[in-house]
């Protein structure tokens, strides 16, 4: 690890992580490894890079291999670049009785790319999920921290057209 | 009488706020237990005899499992709730977070005076960003009232209670694999045993419960263990929030006493979309095996009727399908799902739901062999009991249930190279 604890990331997100150690007992510091990695994913565009991982182990005191194990582990992290708004839509059971393949479909006809494509202007990013605890609302998407349910191709479009 | 327990504050506007919650007695059972330090075994056996049972999916007593912990045990002993929602058709802890987080704090607090815990982690799912938000602004209303945090309203007892988030894994619902995920590592289960109540959170003596089983609790005390159960039936007390999905008119979260007949669930939902025939029910997620439609029509909602149609009542989450669905699709998009969250650990589960998947597969692509039906049989069978964790049995019992039920349109597509359903 190059540098102190100082050098690494802004202020702010020095900040925010620290309010996830404090909630640890002080001998756990890797217990905000995953609020800490998301922290830094969303900081990033959306994803994490090797450095920002080494990073986060160096910040938290633990070998990298710990901190890749995490982030390859987890869905929710994002090892190469994505665009600028993830989609994720929901195909398990309850929204592909629902019609799901029906709002896949359409997205990757309307982006013109595939499931785990992103749009060459860097705008998209199209990703399958598992269930994602919405089912009466299926079928579903979630972008950003954002869920969206009762899905319809025009409701999507409308959806994707309020984006900037 | 729908509505009693963790839902009763749904009519109330904004019924997650602190003074709407307060408004209907919130609060006031952790403040008679602290004013009076009424004896925290007292609290055991007034939650054992309300019947209540892990609403997480595995049905297992709540107030059994809080006796497990050695109270007079010196040291850090941790409350955990398991808010990682993920197996798929269940949805109603994401509304409990949303507009009844307050019944969740006080269960929680209410639980670690019983077990001699001063802290307590809520592990949410990280997608919940929503209902994480939510809770959040309700334990910083707790603190701020006083019911969180050091010497609680005065009376010397302590608890701290923060939020976890996830990241993206079925697995994590899984208790043990939930601790290992809250210490920093990757979400695989542990051995049992230890259970956690010796040997949980940072090797810690721990309680984990799911978030309807905690938010629970206040209300099973207000009103008293009897109480409780008698909303229910024998060997099921209490009323259940029910998620149902599927091909129903209005899907969504039910409350309502457990052994209530499915029938009058299925009518609470608007009934099968376009009034289609009713093909099959998952009961329970869709780790319990499918029950046929006109079955399940003669079932009541508890665990025992639902076990005796040799399924699991699970979760609560009923995912409703009609005439229209392909069961051979259905199993595949399942078996897929399993496959995905199998967390590697042990080899039965890591190959097996792979196997499996891929012979579900090739039978909707038309290219089904003869003796795949034997071979799904079998694979299932021996990953069943050979792994650490449930996950195993969970893939390989809706594979069972579906072949058992529907072998003839498996047949079907294997014969024909085609679905019967069209």
């Amino acid at each position: 690890m190059a540098g102190s604890k100082e050098q690494l990331f802004t202020p702010e997100i020095r900040a925010e992580i620290d309010q996830w150690i404090a909630k640890y007992p002080a001998e756990w510091k890797q217990s905000a490894v995953m609020a800490a990695l998301r922290i830094v994913q969303d900081a990033n565009g959306g994803w994490l890079s090797r450095e920002l991982m080494d990073d986060v182990a160096g910040y938290l005191e633990m070998a990298p291999i710990a901190v890749y194990e995490v982030a390859t582990f987890y869905s929710m992290y994002e090892l190469k670049p994505v665009g600028k708004h993830k989609i994720c839509v929901c195909t398990n059971v309850s929204c592909m009785i629902n019609g799901s393949d029906n709002i896949v479909g359409h997205l990757e006809k309307k982006l013109g790319v595939a499931l785990g494509g992103t749009t060459s202007d860097g705008k998209f990013t199209l990703k399958e999920v598992e269930c994602l605890g919405a089912c009466g609302g299926a079928p579903m998407m979630q972008i950003g921290k954002q869920y969206y349910e009762n899905l319809t191709p025009e409701i999507v479009d409308s959806i994707l057209d309020r984006l900037e | 009488m729908a509505n009693e327990v963790c839902f009763r504050n749904l009519d109330l506007d904004r019924p997650w706020l602190l003074d709407q919650y307060q408004r209907r007695g919130g609060y006031e059972m952790i403040t008679r237990i602290l004013k009076d330090q009424v004896a925290p075994s007292q609290i055991i056996d007034e939650v054992k005899k309300s019947g209540l049972r892990g609403r997480g999916g595995a049905g297992f007593p709540t107030g059994l499992k809080w006796s497990f912990i050695n109270r007079d045990l010196p040291g850090a002993k941790y409350i955990v709730c398991n808010s990682d929602e993920g197996e798929p058709g269940t949805f109603k802890d994401r509304d409990i977070l949303r507009y009844n987080p307050h019944a969740l704090i006080e269960g929680m607090v209410i639980a670690g005076y019983a077990v001699g815990a001063n802290a307590g982690f809520n592990y949410i799912r990280g997608e919940f960003w929503e209902p994480y938000e939510r809770f959040e602004a309700a334990l910083e209303e707790a603190r701020k009232a006083g019911f969180l945090g050091k010497d609680i309203l005065g009376s010397g007892f302590d608890f701290a209670l923060y939020s976890h988030l996830g990241a993206g894994a079925y697995i994590c619902g899984e208790e043990t694999a939930l601790l290992e995920s809250i210490e920093g590592k990757k979400g695989q289960p542990r051995y049992k045993p230890p259970f956690p109540a010796q040997f949980g959170l940072y090797g810690r003596p721990t309680i984990i419960n799911n978030t309807e089983s905690l938010a629970s609790v206040p209300e099973i005390l207000r009103n008293g263990g009897e109480w409780f159960r008698d909303l229910g039936v024998e060997n099921s007390g209490g009323s259940k929030l029910f998620s149902i999905s599927g091909n129903v008119s209005r899907p969504g979260n039910y409350e309502i006493p457990m052994g209530t007949p499915f029938a009058e669930l299925l009518e609470m939902a608007g009934g099968v979309r376009g009034g289609r025939e009713l093909k099959a029910v998952i009961p329970g997620g869709s780790s319990a095996p499918v029950i046929p439609g006109d079955q399940m029509l003669g079932l009541n909602m508890d665990y025992d009727s639902i076990a005796q149609a040799g399924s699991m009542l699970g979760s609560g989450a009923v995912i409703v399908m009609d005439d229209t669905n392909c069961m051979v699709k259905v199993l595949e998009r399942m078996s897929y799902f399993y496959y995905e969250e199998s967390c590697g650990q042990c080899t039965p589960c890591r190959e097996g739901t792979g196997w499996m998947y891929r012979v579900v597969h090739r039978i909707e692509q038309g290219e089904g062999r003869q003796e795949d039906l034997e071979l799904l049989d079998d694979v299932a069978a021996k990953i069943q009991g050979r792994t650490i964790c449930a996950l195993g049995d969970a893939a390989a019992m809706p594979v069972a249930g579906m072949l058992k039920h529907f072998r003839d349109e498996f047949q079907y597509h294997i014969d024909h190279k085609k679905c019967m359903v069209g």
